[in-house]
């Protein structure tokens, strides 16, 4: 029986990817360890290594196919003592079959290019705002599809050229082009002097970064992940949001501390925490956490322009995503403003980065049903856009919060209580929320799900605010 | 590459006694099969992981080991029973060494109830009292300060054991490790620390991340004494090891082994590992090979033939297959799981 060689899966976020090149022929002789083939993700272009010896008997997908699902078969190798015509037999057929299944999978995708497959997560293929990314954008404006991780490379690309001062520092930064590709190309464009690649050392680089802050400089400090600025936050609360302070508005802290926040996939516990709650927490400290790409490249550099310590959360899950960018010479978005991301009248969700997937998909499910959901996009969690919240509670009469972190002293938690301060009569039910749940994230793949909130919570509790069932 | 023969740094500090040159024992028969087969159980387990990470039954990180088996493996065969061993990420190897079950370390990566933590804590995070083996962490460097907190037990106690803690040449630069060392120092704490410097942290090498690329010096200014080790072979991995467990267990104090070793694989499975050319990996694997190197060594002293090295590939690869097949059928956990061992 040959063997079939599948797509692998390269990467914790990976679902699909390119087949860029055979580096082997139908014919050659492979034996384990030997590359095969080079596939591209949204990340990097990998190379497939053999396991198993033998012949590459029949490439399945060939050079260039897009969107090859991981576990799709992508050749077959004739073990010792096969030759081809094993192919002829069950092979060709099975083969065929795979061939044909994946095409129809690629025409199938294409076809659903506008309006996603329902996916298994909701972070898949996050559903678009309705809303124009912001509404002072000139009528006219070109909109360019561009990715969250692209946003936020341009972001920083246009104000490092703008201010001499900014410079971007972390972990893999510069060589690497970014553990998560997010400064690709800086280190070219700017040289080492402002794209520095530090040690793994974060409560001792987040400090220096704080400290050049402190003499003027404008600090982009980047943690792989914020699971690993608990190292550093000692420097970012006691030494950045403090120091404006304690000095009598002598001194502050311009520094903005950005990576990607929240879980990923199926990294467990220790990577995989929201880190929102805890940093709008903290006086001194802005915190913004954007959803779409146009969101995420203006609010970063409103974020760098910003004269204060921010917080800039991102999301891995959203990095690879596409959204429309207005294509403008100096695009910045205010930090503080929340947007009506889609309109609706009978109950108000309100949530930011990756939990607008779940907001936005579970409004499209109930409009099914007839309930006209307005869906608010925070984008800044400290200072918090009360009023927006209020104008949309003082029409829906009911409030839905949507975040994957924890329920205890949580975002939502917050929102509740000050509409109890701001809205108390205009509510018709509860505040509810939708959270991740009260526990560490687990590996398991059914368990971290279970974890995660989904579309389906948010649909229940929307209708258990407007005593629908 | 790798310091030929282990070669002593040296501390010109008081207290620290200079450690001389150690000599690479020669083993005996019955070591060098031992030392093949583990080594080769490690091998193939990884390659084994890989393929099934390939495949989508493990996902997230997964960091594989291969390359530097030797170093964890002699380590072991130096210690005594009951002292403990905890790690980074880049952990199966050690759960292996330490004779933890194949299967469960295996269920554990795919995620599985029959895993080591249930399945909830997967490859970075995994566990076993039984074993004295205590992880499997996920944020580099922080197992060196609860390495120390392991040794400080045991002198606590005065149960005469010793802490292994291994952290990589990245983790080296972070801040907790040296506030470890002075600790570890000034209360003379039963504490060995391996360094395994494979030459990256991630895609960093070593000269673009340390100001001193001799890690086995950076106890000097706490009067640790330290050596520099080839990592890749096995004997002298363990010749050190006996050197420094002994003067832990002395209640001397801690002790740094800077194994100069190499990964053979990219950093994760995600990492394209652009950041260094193809044949330095090459030369590596021809040259330095931990496995072949002993492999090379019983042929020629004849201390078994081709055969019986093949039986035991045999044996090793029929182990690792028998622990894949389970992690791969072993059901998911419960859904009411996630609920559970939050308090106790
Ligand atoms: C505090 C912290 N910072 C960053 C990371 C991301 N990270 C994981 S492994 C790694 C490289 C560590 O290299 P090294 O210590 O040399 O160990 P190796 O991977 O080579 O075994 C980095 C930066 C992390 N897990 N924790
Ligand atoms: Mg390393």
């Amino acid at each position: 029986m040959p063997i079939e060689v599948l797509m692998p899966a390269l990467s914790p976020t990976m679902e699909a990817g390119k087949l860029a090149k055979w580096l082997k022929n139908e014919g050659d002789s492979v034996k384990a360890g030997d590359v095969i083939a080079e596939i591209e993700t949204d990340k990097a272009t990998m190379e497939v290594e053999a396991v198993d010896e033998g012949v590459l008997g029949k490439i399945l997908v060939a050079d260039g196919s897009e969107d090859v699902k991981v576990n799709t078969p992508i050749a077959l190798i004739l073990a010792e003592g096969e030759d081809a015509s094993a192919l002829k037999g069950d092979a060709s057929r099975s083969a065929d079959a795979s061939g044909s299944k994946a095409e129809e999978q690629a025409k199938a995708e294409a076809k659903a290019d506008a309006k996603p497959a329902k996916a298994e997560s909701a972070a898949a293929n996050p559903p678009a705002p309705k809303a124009l990314p912001e509404p002072d954008v000139p009528e006219g404006t070109e909109f360019v599809t561009t990715t969250v991780r692209e946003a936020l490379r341009d972001a920083m690309l246009e104000e490092m050229k703008r201010d001499e001062r900014v410079f971007l520092m972390g972990e893999e930064v510069a060589e690497y082009q970014g553990a998560y590709k997010i400064s690709q190309g800086l280190l070219e464009e700017f040289g080492a002097e402002r794209v520095i690649d530090t040690p793994i050392t974060e409560h001792g680089f987040a400090g220096v970064g704080v400290g050049a802050a402190l003499a003027g400089l404008k600090p982009i400090v980047e943690f792989m992940t914020f699971n690993f600025a608990m190292q550093a936050i000692d420097q970012i609360i006691n030494s950045a949001a403090k120091t404006l302070y304690m000095s009598g508005g002598q001194m502050g802290c311009s520094i903005v501390f950005r990576g990607p926040n929240g879980a990923a996939a199926r990294v467990a516990a220790q990577h995989s925490q929201d880190y929102a709650a805890w940093y709008s927490n903290v006086p001194g400290l802005t915190v913004i956490a954007p959803y779409t790409a146009a969101d995420a490249k203006g609010l970063l550099k409103a974020a760098i322009r910003d004269e204060n310590t921010v917080i800039f959360l991102e999301n891995e899950i959203l990095y690879g995503q596409s959204f429309p960018v207005p294509k403008l010479d100096d695009y910045v978005v205010p930090i503080g403003k929340a947007k009506v991301a889609r309109p609706g009248k009978d109950v108000t969700l309100v949530s930011w980065s990756i939990g607008m997937t779940y907001a936005l998909k579970a409004a499209e499910e109930l409009a099914k049903e007839g309930i006209e959901a307005e869906v608010i996009d925070l984008r800044t969690i400290r200072p918090m856009d009360t009023e927006t919240i209020v104008e949309s509670v003082k029409k829906t009469g009911r409030l839905v919060t949507v975040e994957e972190g924890w329920a205890q002293s949580g975002v939502g938690a917050e929102i509740a209580a000050r509409m109890m301060e701001h809205a108390f009569d205009w509510l018709d039910a509860p505040v509810a929320r939708v959270t991740g749940k009260d526990v560490p994230m687990p590996y398991a793949a059914n368990l971290e799900k279970l974890a995660l909130p989904s579309v389906a919570e948010v649909v229940e509790a929307a209708k258990a605010v407007c005593y629908r069932d | 590459m790798a310091a030929s023969a282990a070669n002593a740094a040296r501390s010109n500090a008081d207290d620290a006694e200079t450690v001389e040159a150690g000599d690479v024992l020669s083993f005996t028969k019955e070591q060098e099969l031992h030392a093949y087969r583990e080594m080769l159980l490690i091998r193939r387990f990884e390659e084994k992981a890989g393929q099934l990470y390939g495949m989508g039954l493990i996902g997230g990180f997964c960091h594989l080991y291969i390359g530097q088996e030797a170093v964890v493996i002699g380590m072991q065969m130096a210690v005594e029973p009951g002292d403990q061993v905890i790690t980074g990420y880049r952990d199966h190897g050690h759960m292996l060494a330490c004779e933890m079950d194949p299967k469960g370390v295996m269920a554990e990566l795919t995620g599985r109830r029959g895993g080591y933590s249930k399945g909830k804590g997967g490859s970075m995070h995994m566990f076993s009292v039984e074993k004295q083996f205590y992880g499997g962490h996920g944020i580099v460097g922080a197992q060196v300060s609860l390495g120390t907190g392991l040794a400080f037990a045991n002198k606590y106690k005065k149960n005469g054991k010793v802490s292994l803690v291994y952290f990589g040449d990245g983790a080296s630069n972070q801040g907790q490790v040296y506030e470890s060392f002075n600790m570890a120092k000034l209360w003379h704490l039963p504490a060995v620390y391996v360094i395994e410097n494979n030459k990256y942290g991630m895609g960093t090498s070593v000269e673009r991340a340390s100001s001193n690329t001799n890690l086995s010096q950076r106890g000097l200014s706490f009067d640790i004494p330290g050596e520099q080790v080839d990592g890749m072979d096995v004997r002298a991995v363990r010749a050190a090891g006996e050197r420094a467990i002994a003067h832990a267990r002395s209640g001397k104090g801690p002790y740094i082994l800077e194994m100069v070793t190499y990964r053979y694989r990219g950093h994760s499975m995600s990492d394209p590992a652009k950041y260094r050319s193809k044949d330095e990996v090459q030369k590596m694997r021809e040259t330095h090979d931990p496995i072949e190197q002993v492999r090379a060594r019983i042929l020629k002293n004849e201390q078994a033939s081709e055969d019986e090295l093949k039986a035991i590939d045999k044996e090793v690869r029929d182990i690792v297959n028998a622990a894949a097949e389970f992690a791969s059928n072993d059901p998911e956990p419960d859904p009411s799981e996630l609920w559970t061992d939050i308090l106790r």
